[in-house]
């Protein structure tokens, strides 16, 4: 085996010195009664050339962004990876090492993941972020579980527009914790309804949770839902699963948001069929000792150079056990590293010109789309990168008939939303050609509507 | 005898905001193709205050100089325990990288994404058949999700019965996402005192009516299969309990022993440690749960089945826990972790633990004299050593810093707890008998210096980009970002 180094001379030479005869000796503390007693029912072991093989037979049975025009979009994102990105993360000394336990010869993860809160602070105007989580909706969920901490309130409020998914997860978080969720509805134009929440908020409200944007891709009023969640004496928490967004919309901090979960996915990492992905959890400088998560400080060494270290770790679990904030340990960070490149390559222009490119595609789509007969625009709100079609023929009909002209035009909502069962969830991003999205219109058209 | 460590040339570099010039750019996008959009000028922000505005070449060498100050699999043997720190087969991250593989949007429709669901089904099946489970789910993402996924399905299964236990029982050997992950799902946490291994007696002592599940890792953390494990599960499951197995220490047993034939209910998996796949400065990883069949119900959905030769999703469940990841977990890692078990095979694997087992053995040999050994029964995977004989005022810590001048990655340090100044070394199968043999001269000059110049230690390490680092004053007064006037 070409990963295993011993020969059989390096086997017996190593035995004598321990001080047994065979291999077998070795395990005798594992009793006769569970050993297993025959070989693993698995296949013989593949030779590189023969694995890649069958891998690229089963690669060649998936629909990709190559294969298909992909209008996909609800908390993943087709978005423009710069080369530059995997070939630095490639470097095996960042990929192959483990967490900066040992800060003297982890000084380039630490330095990276130090950048990566700053430009996280930055891009969400909060004061302070964590080295990341698994994805956004856990991230999602861990702020939930925060703010209950934080209010040592029972009762969280989640708008119907937070993405399914991210509202799934947050009911798993949160199962036997005690909690109730309650869902506030979606108003007319697709913005959380506030006459819903004012209902709905009460004195043992812990959190506010809606999506920025949201999952039908609209603007939320961010600044109403806080003004609410406030009143109420409970912490408003954003979810932003597209963060490309953030190039051209007030940052959440800057409109008295309390907690930040989101997910860096479009920030460089490839759809991956979900993952791996990266969460991201900014909070307030206050809230600071109550966050899950690792975090980088700086600091500096015997001699006086700047230097970086994990810190604040009294606050997990490896030393506060079952009292933690979190029981998280691996994050994702590899993922936050690919999320920190994109942000230094992408700058303060491009993230904003690219955020521009969303924008106007999306608005054009939109008009085409809606210009189709027996199709039709649902909310009114302002938009991003993504909208609610509504469609007379059903919606199973057109997405196969869309399928077969090559396109995946969209993601059917009815199963998450039984009131939007003739709707479904169209996203355009800056990699959709202005041809593309008059191709899906003219698809769309073609139908007997 | 060879040291490894030397000294190079490193280059300096500053954060990326103290390079940024204002109007440089790293990026191009294609020239606008669609009319111009605005939205109303109240949604929009100003700029993003202090982002970097770099040029393509900064962004390179800021983040290539960045790599050079970390120390990786690659760069030399990185024994630290109980993380597996095994090399990373190169064709595992080829095989992610496949555009086939890598450019799918999880959202779309199953029966066009046959290869990667076939795949994950083919994984499911094969970490049941290495652990002995009846039914794998892999959609947690990292091991401490895993365990929450794990204790979730534990706590439905109870409450499906009608039974409100509240307690959890974990030894003091555990990691501390153990009981981390055990008030997460609503339990309070016993910890149980263990003698090396758990004794039936100890564990009979706190089992009663309310507890709910005994959380065990085996081969535990101090690197001893835990010989009474079937007598317990049989205990814990007569008074009504389950037992979670906490994966992380399966590189011991693959083809020799599975948790699911020793009476262990539910475990997880970490295939950034025994499935090969990279750790990535803090992950991600993926934490595959195992169960056993009556516990199929309550594992997160949805997972893949298979109807002939077409793969799907399955159908929504009542009883499931609900989802824990917004897709279906971190899928390029499972095709890493598919890559490596079916580039071993049975055999290959069943190999690897014999090997891993074999080198954590001879380092015991080899170190044992040098250094005090707590625990004298055989071991497995791993050896847990203390700094009880140590000379000259040394402790674990400054045998750790000397050995990175030295050109190692140290062990684990200070853990397990029941071990006063542990050092917990894992080699894994994939050094040479060579590379343990320099990395033993290496513990052992270090004991002597520790004797005979223990300056040596305490001023250590002296070769690294950095000297050791004011941790207090990076706690009492957080700068935990970059600031332009601060």
């Amino acid at each position: 085996m070409r990963y295993i180094p011993h020969t059989a001379g390096d086997v017996s030479e190593m035995l004598e010195r321990i001080g047994v005869k065979t291999l077998e000796d070795l395990f005798v503390e594992v009793p006769e009664s569970v050993r297993l007693k025959r070989p693993l029912d698995l296949p013989e072991p593949l030779s590189e050339t023969e694995l890649l093989r069958e891998l690229k037979t089963l690669a060649a049975k998936n629909a990709t962004t190559s294969t298909h025009k992909s209008f996909l979009g609800g908390g993943a994102y087709q978005h423009f990876i710069p080369a530059v990105i995997d070939l630095l993360v490639s470097r095996s000394e960042f990929y192959t090492a483990y967490t900066p336990y040992q800060p003297e010869i982890s000084q380039g993860t630490l330095q990276a993941i130090f950048e990566f809160q700053t430009l996280i602070c930055q891009l969400t105007g909060m004061d302070v972020a964590n080295a990341s989580m698994y994805d956004g909706a856990s991230a999602c969920a861990e702020a939930v579980l925060m703010a209950v901490r934080l209010t040592r309130r029972k009762r969280v409020l989640l708008s119907r527009g937070l993405n399914p998914r991210y509202r799934a997860v947050v009911a798993t978080y949160c199962r036997y914790l005690g909690l109730e969720l309650v869902e506030v509805a979606v108003a007319a134009n697709g913005q959380t309804d506030l006459q819903d929440l004012a209902a709905k908020l009460d004195e043992s409200t812990a959190a506010v949770v809606a999506g920025y944007p949201n999952y039908f891709g609209v603007i939320e009023d961010v600044a109403a839902l806080v003004e609410g969640a406030h009143q109420a004496g409970a912490r408003m928490i954003t979810a932003v699963s597209e963060p490309v967004a953030l190039g051209l919309l007030k940052p959440p901090g800057e409109l008295g948001v309390d907690i930040v979960a989101g997910d860096g996915q479009s920030f460089g990492l490839p759809l991956a069929f979900g993952g791996p992905y990266v969460g991201f959890f900014a909070v307030r400088q206050k809230d600071l000792r109550a966050m899950p998560g690792r975090l980088v400080g700086e600091t500096t060494d015997l001699d006086g150079q700047r230097g970086f270290v994990l810190t604040l770790s009294t606050r997990e679990q490896h030393i506060r056990r079952e009292k933690a904030t979190s029981n998280i340990c691996s994050n994702q960070g590899l993922c936050a590293l690919v999320t920190t490149i994109f942000m230094s390559l992408l700058g303060k222009q491009g993230l904003r010109e690219m955020a521009e490119q969303n924008l106007a595609k999306a608005a054009y789509a939109r008009q085409k789309l809606s210009g189709v007969k027996g199709f039709s625009l649902v909310f009114g709100g302002p938009s991003f990168n993504e909208f609610v079609v509504r469609s007379k023929e059903p919606v199973s009909a057109v997405l196969s008939r869309l399928e077969k002209a090559g396109i995946l035009g969209g993601i059917p909502l009815g199963s998450d939303y039984p009131e939007l069962a003739d709707c479904f969830l169209v996203c355009v991003t800056e990699q959709n050609r202005r041809d593309e999205i008059d191709t899906l219109a003219a698809a769309l058209q073609g139908g007997v509507a | 005898m060879t040291i490894v460590g030397t000294s190079g040339l490193i280059l300096n570099e500053k954060l990326l905001f103290e390079h940024s010039a204002s109007g440089r750019k790293g990026y191009s996008l294609p020239k606008l193709d669609v009319p111009e959009a605005k939205l109303p000028a109240a949604l929009c922000r100003v700029e993003i205050n202090g982002f970097p505005e770099l040029s393509e070449v900064d962004v390179v060498r800021h983040f290539t100089r960045l790599s050079t100050w970390n120390y990786g699999v690659d760069s030399g043997f990185y024994p630290l325990g109980s993380c597996t720190m095994k090399y990373n087969p190169k064709v595992n991250e080829a095989a992610a990288r496949l555009p086939g593989l890598a450019d799918i949007h999880p959202a779309t429709p199953p029966h066009l994404v046959q290869g990667i669901l076939e795949l994950m089904y083919r994984l499911q099946v094969a970490l049941a058949e290495v652990s002995g489970f009846a039914r794998v789910t892999l959609q947690p993402a990292a091991g401490a999700h895993g365990e929450l996924a794990g204790m979730l399905v534990i706590r439905a299964w109870h409450e499906a019965r009608g039974s409100k236990r509240s307690k959890v029982l974990i030894p003091d050997t555990a990691h501390g996402t153990n009981p981390a992950t055990a008030a997460l799902t609503g339990y309070d946490v016993v910890p149980i005192a263990s003698q090396g291994v758990l004794t039936l007696e100890e564990v009979a002592a706190h089992m009663n009516d309310d507890v709910a599940a005994l959380m065990v890792t085996n081969p535990n953390t101090l690197g001893l299969f835990e010989t009474n494990i079937e007598a317990i599960c049989k205990l814990v499951h007569e008074r009504g309990g389950l037992v979670y197995c906490d994966g992380a220490n399966l590189n011991a047993l693959m083809g020799i022993a599975r948790p699911g034939d020793m009476g262990i209910d539910v475990m997880h998996f970490n295939l950034h440690k025994t499935f090969s796949t990279p750790h990535g400065g803090g992950g991600p990883g993926a934490g595959p749960v195992g169960v056993t069949e009556k516990l199929i119900p309550y594992l997160p959905g949805p997972g893949v089945e298979c109807d002939g030769d077409q793969f799907r999703f399955e159908s929504a469940n009542a009883d499931s826990i609900g989802r824990l990841m917004a897709f279906h977990g971190n899928v390029g890692i499972m095709v890493r972790a598919f890559a490596y078990a079916f580039s071993m095979g049975g055999s290959g694997l069943k190999h690897a633990s014999q090997m891993a087992v074999l080198n954590a053995n001879y380092v015991r040999a080899r170190l044992e004299g040098a250094y005090d050994l707590p625990y004298k029964r055989r071991s497995l995977h791993e050896v847990i050593f203390s700094d009880k004989d140590l000379e000259g005022g040394c402790h674990t810590l400054d045998v750790a810093k000397r050995l990175i001048d030295y050109g190692y990655h140290p062990p684990t340090i200070y853990f397990p707890l029941v071990v006063k100044g542990a050092i917990m070394i894992e080699p894994t199968e994939t050094e040479s008998q060579e590379i343990l043999d320099e990395f033993c001269d290496a513990m052992i000059a270090i004991a002597g210096e520790a004797r005979d110049n223990p300056e040596l230690l305490h001023q250590a390490p002296v070769r690294s980009k950095v000297r050791r680092l004011d941790e207090t004053t990076a706690a009492r007064k957080p700068k935990l970002r970059w600031e332009e006037n601060p």
